[in-house]
């Protein structure tokens, strides 16, 4: 299931209707609980994507309040939900912000780009961005593909595609792993 | 009795202090009177650090503004006597803002006390931003956005930490005397808690052998240290230098007995100044200077 969030509509909603800006941290919360409100009402495995191409100015705190925070609460083994999130609408300065709320816990995500491409940002080593790529470029495999793909053994690739999984950068489907976007 | 305090002809972050070493020796309850009537310049952070040291008294405080009307004129299109008639006794004549037509101030002073307050300033400050900081001060369109978020920033830690509401004001002006070339300025001023004690109030904080104004000031600025357990905590003012090294601007924090400054090749201000009059709260100084187009 995919689904689609306008943040800007979301501030507007559960803030003030004038706002246009996300900035402090009440009003990322106040916008990241509505987020986790609609997740919550959706049931299953869920590609959310997260449109910022409406929100005019994202300070460091609200990236921290509505993307770090939302993140953390569903990487892991153990998520409450099945829920995998792509950012869209992210512009230069946007990405300042939601890259140093990443930083700060070592978190990760995928944005797509203007171009439509994804992107990888925030704290990923080598080893899993290289892995990332290639399942990108297979579109869709189990770690003997990735493996061979990478020339590595399989249950190297297996372990770098849980670990891509728990971070919530790749789609776990059955016993293959697909990329965010291509799941669309 | 009153205490005439003499607030030199120029006044900025390094005099306000000639103004603080005469105010903090003195006891709350003793009546002042700031005299201002020589001052012919003031910049954002001198005038909202006045307004904050009326906040400091518990006997309300009275002020003598400048007597030249070019100087005066501008405090009140800065929004100055506005917030000063609500917590001085004004003495002397009392100029009224004429409407309009005043690009150097950016943001007027203007109250910050809660979350609201910061979205108000983000909106206000946008609508001029945009001009002046690109065609005036000539820098790059993309700093219009890290401008206003260095701003909401600067503001937050008044609602997060001071425990009591503070002053924003946003200025242009040509620094002659140190710089030569036009800056922006963001003043950021409040009498709460400070640094020291809101860095103490953390749970389980341990304090090391030195701790004092200086060091609190240095976990906070330089460290990213912050009073709340959560990591993604003291982002705002590491987002704050970022921006201010990419621009190679100056941003300088007062709270109580010291000062700490990032600073830049054009100025010859100190890292960090200790031993300074005791003054409540926290006063933040981000100055942006123009940018020299390549001939």
């Amino acid at each position: 299931m995919i689904n689609h969030i306008d943040v800007s509509s979301v501030l507007r909603r559960t803030v003030c209707d004038l706002y246009s800006n996300l900035v402090t941290r009440p009003t990322g919360a106040a916008v990241r609980t509505e987020i986790e409100n609609l997740l919550a009402s959706w049931h299953g495995p869920s590609l959310t994507v997260i449109d910022f191409s409406h929100v005019n100015l994202l300070d460091f705190s609200c990236a921290d309040e509505v993307v770090a925070k939302l993140l953390l609460r569903f990487e892991g083994r153990t998520p409450p939900q099945d829920a995998y999130f792509l950012l869209r609408g992210v512009r230069e300065d946007h990405l300042d912000a939601i890259e140093a709320a990443l930083e700060r816990y070592g978190l990760a995500l995928v944005m797509q780009t203007d171009d439509g491409d994804p992107l990888l940002v925030g704290t990923v080593d080598d080893a899993h961005r290289r892995a990332w790529q290639a399942l990108r470029e297979l579109g869709r495999g189990a770690a003997e593909e990735l493996g061979r793909a990478l020339g590595e053994p399989p249950s190297y690739a297996e372990s770098l595609l849980v670990s891509l999984h728990e971070r919530r950068l790749v789609m776990r489907l059955d016993d293959t792993y697909v990329p965010l976007v291509a799941a669309q | 009795m009153t205490t005439v305090i003499n607030v030199p002809p120029s006044l900025d972050d390094a005099t306000i202090e000639q103004v603080l070493d005469q105010v903090a020796p003195l006891p709350r309850d003793q009546k002042i009177l700031i005299d201002a009537r020589h001052t012919r310049w003031a910049s954002p952070y001198a005038l909202t650090s006045m307004l904050t040291i009326a906040q400091t008294r518990a006997e309300r405080a009275a002020f003598a503004g400048p007597e030249n009307d070019d100087t005066a004129s501008y405090w009140a299109r800065t929004g100055f006597y506005r917030h000063a008639e609500q917590l001085f006794d004004l003495h002397g004549h009392v100029p009224r803002a004429r409407n309009g037509g005043e690009s150097s101030v950016l943001l007027e002073i203007t109250p910050v006390a809660k979350s609201e307050d910061v979205h108000d300033v983000v909106e206000r400050i946008q609508q001029k931003a945009q001009a002046i900081l690109v065609n005036e001060l000539h820098l790059d369109p993309q700093a219009t956005m890290r401008f206003a978020m260095t701003l909401s920033e600067a503001c937050q830690n008044i609602v997060e930490h001071a425990q009591r509401g503070g002053w924003v004001a946003v200025q242009t002006y040509t620094w002659a005397k140190r710089l030569g070339r036009r800056v922006v300025q963001i003043a950021v001023c409040d009498a709460g808690i400070g640094f020291r004690a809101s860095l103490e109030s953390a749970h389980g904080r341990r304090m090391s052998d030195r701790w004092d104004d200086g060091m609190a000031l240095e976990d906070a600025v330089i460290r990213g240290v912050s009073r709340f357990r959560d990591p993604g905590r003291g982002q705002g003012l590491a987002g704050v230098r970022r921006f201010v090294g990419k621009w190679d601007g100056k941003l300088s924090v007062r709270s109580g007995t010291a000062r700490i400054a990032i600073v830049p090749s054009w100025d010859e201000d100190i890292p960090l100044a200790e031993d300074l009059a005791p003054f409540p709260g926290a006063q933040i100084q981000i100055t942006i200077p123009e940018r020299i187009p390549p001939r």
